[in-house]
This record gives C-alpha cells, structure tokens and sequence, in this order.
C-alpha cells in the first residue's frame, strides 16, 4: 500500500501545503496512521544558501549537544530553532524536531569536487549513526523534510505545512509492513537535496544496502527507503549520471530489450547494467524523487504499483492514484500511466 | 606382527533365482568382483566399492549391495575408521589417499540457512508469465561511468569494459582435468555447456584437439605444472584461470599417475607417454602477490587483453585477505574453492581436515572487498560443495557471482561418488583412461544429461527468485536478507552476515 504525491512548478511558482495535504488525506485507505510526510522545496528563501538541518530529538540535553558539537566542528550554525509544531489527538509527540541553518567550513574536506555537501553528508551518517537519541532527517539547501507517525491531515497540521510555500512537494502515506511505525521510519526520505518517497517493497535491498555501504554511506533506518536517496546521491552527484541515466541504472530495462536496442544505445545500457547491477532495484515499487531542479517518478520494472502521471500548464504530478492529482488540480486533463520502468521528469526551466 | 585383513565393506549378492546368466555383471565390473562358474556367479565381495555400475546394468535386478556392518569393539574416540587407517598406515608407512570431498562430520552450513518467500505486502513473481533474468558477467566491471556531454544534449560513453564472460545461467562446470577424467566425459560436458550459453574448465590436463569445436565456452587452466599451456592453448579459451589451490587439498600439489598418462594425454598435457605428471604445490614463479600479479598481467599480454583472468585458491581461513590480494592483482574474477570441492585423488588427511566451507568463505570474501569498496570491480565463483540449485542460490546471496559444480555433473553423467576415481577404474567411464571404459560413456548421451540437469536447476533457480520477488541475478548476489540461519550460532551467524529465523 502506501500513497504518494508530488507536484512540481516548472517556474517555481510558489505553493502552500494545503492543497498537497488535501491530495495526500484522499489516499487514507493506502495507510493506517503510522506515518505520513511532507516535503518541501523553496521553503527557506531566507536561509537558501544554507544547509537546512532536520533533526529528531529525543531530549534537548545530551543529544543536542553532541549534534550541535559535531556541527560546529565541521562549520557554523548561523541559526536554529525548534521546529514550530501544534499538537494533535492522533500523534504522540515522541520527539522534538529542530532545524539548524547550517554553513560548512568547504576546507575540512579536501579532495572533494562537493566539499559541503560530503561534509553534510558525513555529518548525518555520523549522528544517525553514533548520536543516541538524535536523527537528522532532511538536509537540503532551502528544503524540508515534515514528517511523523499519524494520518496524514495530522502530520500536516501537527506542522502547520499550510503555512510553508515550496515551488515543489512531495508527499507520502505510510502503511508500514517491515518495520513498525515510527517517525524515522515515515516518508519522505532525504539526504542533502535528494527526497524519497516509495511506495513498495524493494526485494533487492540487502544487495543495494551492502553496495552503498561500500561507498561509505551507513544505512541505519531499518527501511528499504533510504538507499533509493542514497543511490541517487551516489549516482548523480558522485558519479555524475543524468537522473534519467541514474533510473535506467535502478530499474533497468530487460536484457531481451537490450538486445532489440540499436549498437550504440545497446552498448551503454550493457555498460549501465554491468557496473551498477548492485544499485539495481527488484521488488514492488513507485517511487517518486525531488531535487531542487526536478522531479523523477518511476516504477519497478514489471509495475507492480500503480503511479499515474498528471501534466497541467507548468506543473507535473506524479501520485498512486489519479483522485490525488484531481484534488489538487480539478481541471486537469493530461493523466497518463508510465510504462514499467520507465523515468518520467519533470525540469524547472529556471 | 601381521595385523590381518580388515572387514569388508559391502556385502555383494546375485540372487540365483532371478539371474539369467547373462555375465553383464562379469563384464561391466572393472573390480573384477564377479566371476562367472559353472554353478552361476560368484562373488569376490571384498573387491566393491559400490559404484552401482553391476545394479544398473543387469537385466533381471538380481544383483543387490549392502554396506556390510562389522562392529568393533565401539569407542567414541577410537571409531572404526581411525582404527582402519591406524591399520593400513601401520602395514604401508604411506599417506592414505582418498577421491571426491571432504568426508569429515562437518556441519553442511548450507543446510542451515533458509531462502525466503514473499506473501502479502510484496507480491511473488511467476518466471512463467514474468521475465526473469539469469544472465551473469563475469569479469572486471568499472566503478563508476565516465560520459561525456556533447553540446546536443547527447552523452556518450567514454568508459570502455573490458571482456567479460556472459553466462545465461549462474551454473558453470569447474576445472577436471583431460587425465583424471576421460576424453568421452569431457566432451560431453562441453557439449551441455555450450549448448546451454555456460562455461567450463578444462583443469590442467591442456586441451585436447576434440574440444576444438567447444573452445568459446571453455576456460583454458593455467596451474603449477604448466601442462599443456602455450599461447596457442591460451588463445583458445574464453577466460584463463590460474590455480594456486584446489579445496580437497589446500596447500598441495597435484599427481597423474604415469599409468593414466596414454598417448592421447600424453600429446595434451605435452609430457612423455607414461611418465608422472607432478604440479608443484606452489608456482615456482609465484612467491609472493607481486608474482601472482605479473603472471595474471603477463597471461593477458599474451592474449592480448582479450580474455578475463580467474585466480583460483582453495577456501582457507584467511581467504578474505589473500581474495583482496588477488582482486587488486588485475584478476576479472576469484574463484573459492571450498573444503567440499572433490578431487581424483588427495591424502584424505588434507581432504578432511584442511580448509573452509565454502559458505563462509564467500560470504568472507565479499565482506571484506565490500569492505574495501573493490566488491564490484571483481567477480566471485564459488565452487566445492554446490549440490542443488537451493546451493547455488544460497551461495549467491552469500555474495558469489557464479558458482562451479564439478561433482554433480558427474553424478548427472552416472557417476556415483564411489570416491576410487584414483584408481584409473571408473566402472562409469568417467574416471578413467582405459579404452574399454570410456567407450561406456556415451559423450552425446551424456551431455543431454549435464545439459538437463543445469537446465533444471535454472529452472528451479528462476523459481526461487520468484518466490523471494526478484527477477534478476543481480539483485540476488550478496542479498542477506533473503537467507535466515537456522540453528547456527551467533559466531557462526556473524560470519555469515545474515540473521537467525525468524529474526
Ligand atoms: S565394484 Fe561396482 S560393479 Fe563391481 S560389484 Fe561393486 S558395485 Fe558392482
Ligand atoms: S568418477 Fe567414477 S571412480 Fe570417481 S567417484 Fe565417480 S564413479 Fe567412482
């Protein structure tokens, strides 16, 4: 089960959450209250150039400080906050969520070609390893990730995501089968610009798991989610491929369409295929990624989830079901299914 | 003193009722156990070594074997078999030789670890509606993609692969030598094999001019011995491997008896008719990992960089470093061999005694190359002890890109793991140079049966991976989560990498 939506303004015009929280709260049925999430880009216009830190904490007191520490070893918090939250009946506040507007020191890590970003990204290994009681949970530039365990109006009104305008959202629903609920747990799943949300089960998790573990990232959500947002990383930042180029790598094409390919097209999917057959992804999935230029929706490769495709004016959807995106947008007419396996994007121009 | 004449093994009966006579037993029993008299078959029991080859071959079932039970006085320590070898070593002052596996009362770790299912939340996929993809590579594989952005928006590929081996199943046929098994059963395995899209080795013995035809599926060895290796023998291969070990019997050599050593051999393996062939245990070029990666580098030279190179060594406690060694010497692949792997002839006490199973090797070796971040720059074959497809599938969760079997394919040839294959007598025509043995082994009848029996563990391989959601080799290779142990312990488990049922 599981619902997912997204929406992308290709000229970054702005949106609040209402209408996201509205889409979201029509797939109820595709969750059972124990997670839900929003994701947001174009949030911190203020802050834009700094790394947005989310974190979870258990308590304000050992956890905290350890965290803070380790950031001002690798840079300066120019401002941080408890994150504003509002009770509700349905969720239990378990943790405080904080965020700290963070700026690296680029040379504490040399012979990097992003130094800031692997120091983001060493630093949220580090605490969601090592750091008991803390768990960052989104770290993009001008992004936020606002998740927790509940219905989905409740997670939204718990954060008031109403009150946050983004030119992108990503939103999920979470029926929970291999681990329990618990606010980690609940999509989306973030590291540096990269947002998840899936909807599914990988099957190739213990593989790709152990493949990004090789390229130092540390998997510590008990979830097959977060290596999708590790993968992405790995493949298009460090790597260097396309987004289109990274899905063809995750949900690659059969070798019985590889052969009907033409020489050259043939050869580089081999090559694809070949070296990043540990990333490839096997199981049920729908799985829609944000970055802050782009949204990527896909499914595995024989589609044993549904993801529906909304295209209006500037904006693309993507989401489980079609009900989602005429929420959002009643007057919608373009609404297509992808084929298996196959990336759809959708680019800002700006 | 004379210690006198242990008790039999087996216990051979012809029962006079059904005979008929015919003497197929007389004729078929390269241990001369039968004898035909006057008043019907006799039997010299003492000469079985149970290799079924009278059963299956008389007309009327009147034949039937038992193991014969003698008890000595019983002792938990001193059991009936250390006190027979005690015996033999005592009369021979030799090293007690032994065929096929490890025979020792090991756990088989196999047995202990159990596939998964899907059920509800994730749905399983039928491999007879759904694609499901076996095909492997196997080879040097790039860490990442170079491209380059022309200004139309079109990338290209600036990375070049270099070659790889393309199987169609994970199942390949491991190295026995042209000298330990016959002409007849090597044709016929590399007949099944390239018939199925799969490899084999051609062990150490060279390569025979018959196999000419098969050369694209074979891969050409390259052991101590150095028999039969010129750059024409290279060339013909699809891979080249150098054996520095062999997991019946880490650490040794190994020995063709001059008697195996016919003509036709002789030509192959390019010695002297009927003059011993001895490999050296070590490579007398190859002392240290600096050696090994001259001798891979200089072996692709010949051919020039046109064939992968395998490195194969026998499973042994420190496999995962000496595998790492190995990957950064430029090899495309590993091969671990493990303490199961069978052999023609070995001392038993390396046999039973020394190495590793193969199951903790590879889940070892793929720890520490993931570990070094090299996992995906090499290949991984994992070989001795492969029994059925559940082994194959289980050994590539633990991390193996391909595994070897060598025993089943005989067994699927009719061999029947009598373990004398030393003796140069195989009643099958398998082990063995004899004339009038080989030609028992029909090499086209045999094929169809190797070919059927890779055939079929597909098959059943497909069938797993459905049943766990997955339909592709690679997201199988080194997937922990789809194995649990079962009644291992935590040493054990941890080693292994994987969690205790239900866990
Ligand atoms: S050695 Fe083989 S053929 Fe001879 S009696 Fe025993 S089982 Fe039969
Ligand atoms: S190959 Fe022949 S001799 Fe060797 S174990 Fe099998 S049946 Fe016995």
């Amino acid at each position: 089960m599981c619902g997912i939506i997204g929406v992308i303004d290709k000229q970054r015009e702005l949106m609040d959450g209402s209408s996201i929280r509205d889409a979201l709260s029509i797939m109820d049925e595709r969750g059972s209250g124990e997670g839900a999430g929003y994701a947001a880009y174009g949030v911190y216009p203020d802050y834009a150039d700094l790394y947005a830190i989310h974190v979870f904490y258990d308590n304000l007191v050992e956890p905290k400080t350890q965290v803070e520490d380790l950031l001002e070893t690798w840079g300066m918090i120019e401002h941080d906050e408890e994150i504003p939250t509002w009770e509700q009946n349905g969720i239990t506040k378990i943790h405080t969520p904080w965020r700290y507007f963070f700026r690296p020191k680029t040379r504490l890590m040399q012979r990097s070609k992003t130094p800031d970003d692997e120091i983001v990204k060493h630093i949220v290994m580090e605490v969601n390893k090592s750091i008991k009681g803390a768990l960052v949970f989104s770290s993009g530039k001008n992004i936020g990730v606002f998740k927790a365990s509940g219905w989905p109006e409740e997670v939204a009104d718990f954060y008031r995501v109403e009150k946050y305008e983004g030119y992108l959202w990503l939103a999920h629903n979470r029926y929970p089968t291999n681990t329990p609920g618990w606010w980690g747990g609940a999509h989306p799943f973030n590291l540096l610009n990269w947002s998840v949300v899936h909807n599914g089960e990988i099957t190739s998790y213990g593989t790709n798991r152990r493949y990004i573990e090789s390229f130092g990232y540390d998997c510590t959500m008990y979830t097959d989610t977060e290596v999708v947002a590790y993968l992405m990383d790995l493949l298009v930042r460090r790597h260097g491929l396309t987004q289109e180029l990274a899905v063809r790598a995750l949900a690659p094409p059969f070798w019985e369409e590889i052969e009907r390919m033409p020489e050259n097209e043939q050869k580089f999917t081999t090559a694809l295929r070949l070296t990043y057959g540990s990333a490839m992804m096997n199981g049920p999935f729908a799985i829609a990624v944000a970055s802050p230029d782009s949204i990527v929706g896909f499914s595995d490769r024989i589609k044993l989830r549904p993801l529906v495709i909304g295209e209006h004016d500037n904006r693309i959807f993507i989401s489980s079901e079609e009900a989602a995106i005429r929420t959002i947008d009643s007057a919608i007419s373009r609404i297509y299914m992808p084929k298996a396996g196959h990336p759809i994007v959708g680019r800002t121009v700006t | 003193m004379i210690i006198g004449s242990r008790p039999t093994k087996f216990q051979v009966v012809v029962d006079k009722n059904q005979c008929m006579l015919c003497g197929r037993c007389v004729e078929n029993c390269s241990y001369n156990v039968f004898r035909m008299e006057p008043e019907g078959i006799i039997t010299n029991t003492r000469n079985c070594v149970a290799c079924h080859r009278c059963i299956s071959q008389c007309p009327r079932d009147a034949i039937s074997i038992k193991e014969r039970p003698c008890d000595y006085r019983s002792h938990p320590v001193w059991t009936a078999q250390i006190k027979e070898n005690i015996f033999k070593q005592a009369e021979s002052g030799k090293i007690l030789l032994g065929g096929m596996g490890n025979a020792g009362q090991y756990p088989i770790l196999f047995d202990h670890l159990v596939l998964d299912a899907c059920q509800v939340t994730n749905p399983s996929i039928d491999p007879l509606r759904e694609p499901m993809e076996l095909r492997t590579y196997i080879g040097k594989k790039p860490k990442q993609l170079e491209f380059i952005q022309t200004p139309e928006e079109d990338t290209s590929l600036v990375t070049e692969l270099v070659p790889n081996l393309k199987l169609e199943t994970p199942i390949m046929i491991g190295h026995m030598s042209y000298g330990a098994i016959s002409l007849n059963a090597h044709k016929a395995m590399a007949k099944a094999v390239s018939e199925i899209g799969t490899f084999m080795g051609t062990g150490e013995g060279g390569l025979h001019e018959a196999l000419y035809p098969y050369q694209n599926n074979m891969i050409v060895q390259v052991a101590s011995g150095r028999f039969g290796v010129d750059v024409n023998y290279l060339e013909r291969g699809a891979a080249i491997e150098i054996k520095i070990g062999q997991g019946a019997k880490p650490g040794i050599g190994g020995h063709l008896p001059g008697e195996k050593v016919c003509a036709d051999v002789s030509c192959t393996r390019m010695i002297p008719e009927g003059s011993d062939a001895i490999s050296p245990a070590p490579h007398h070029d190859i002392y240290s990992i600096e050696d090994l990666k001259q001798l891979v580098l200089s072996l692709k030279e010949a051919t020039e960089w046109k064939k992968p190179v395998f490195v194969k060594i026998a499973a042994v406690h420190n496999v995962a470093a000496i595998a790492a060694g190995i990957a950064r010497s430029g090899a495309d692949a590993v091969v671990i061999d493990g303490f199961r792997g069978g052999t023609g002839a070995a001392p038993s006490v390396f046999r039973d005694h020394v190495g590793i199973p193969i199951e903790a090797a590879v889940a070892a070796v793929d720890a520490k190359l993931r570990k070094q971040g090299i996992r995906n720059e090499v290949s991984i074959i994992a070989s001795g002890g492969i029994r059925q497809s559940a082994d194959v599938a289980k050994a590539i969760c633990l991390g193996a890109d391909a595994v070897y079997i060598g025993t089943a394919a005989l067994v699927a040839m009719g061999c029947r793991v009598c373990g004398t294959c030393y003796r140069g007598l195989c009643s099958w025509g398998i082990a063995t140079q004899r004339p009038d043995l080989v030609t028992r082994l029909n090499p086209d009848e045999a094929a169809n049966n190797v070919k059927n029996l890779i055939d079929a563990w597909t098959l059943e391989l497909a069938e797993l991976m459905g049943a766990a959601g997955i339909n592709s080799i690679e997201s199988l290779r080194g997937n922990r989560d789809r194995l649990r142990g079962y009644m291992l312990d935590q040493s054990m488990l941890d080693v292994l990498d994987v969690n205790a049922i239900g866990a």
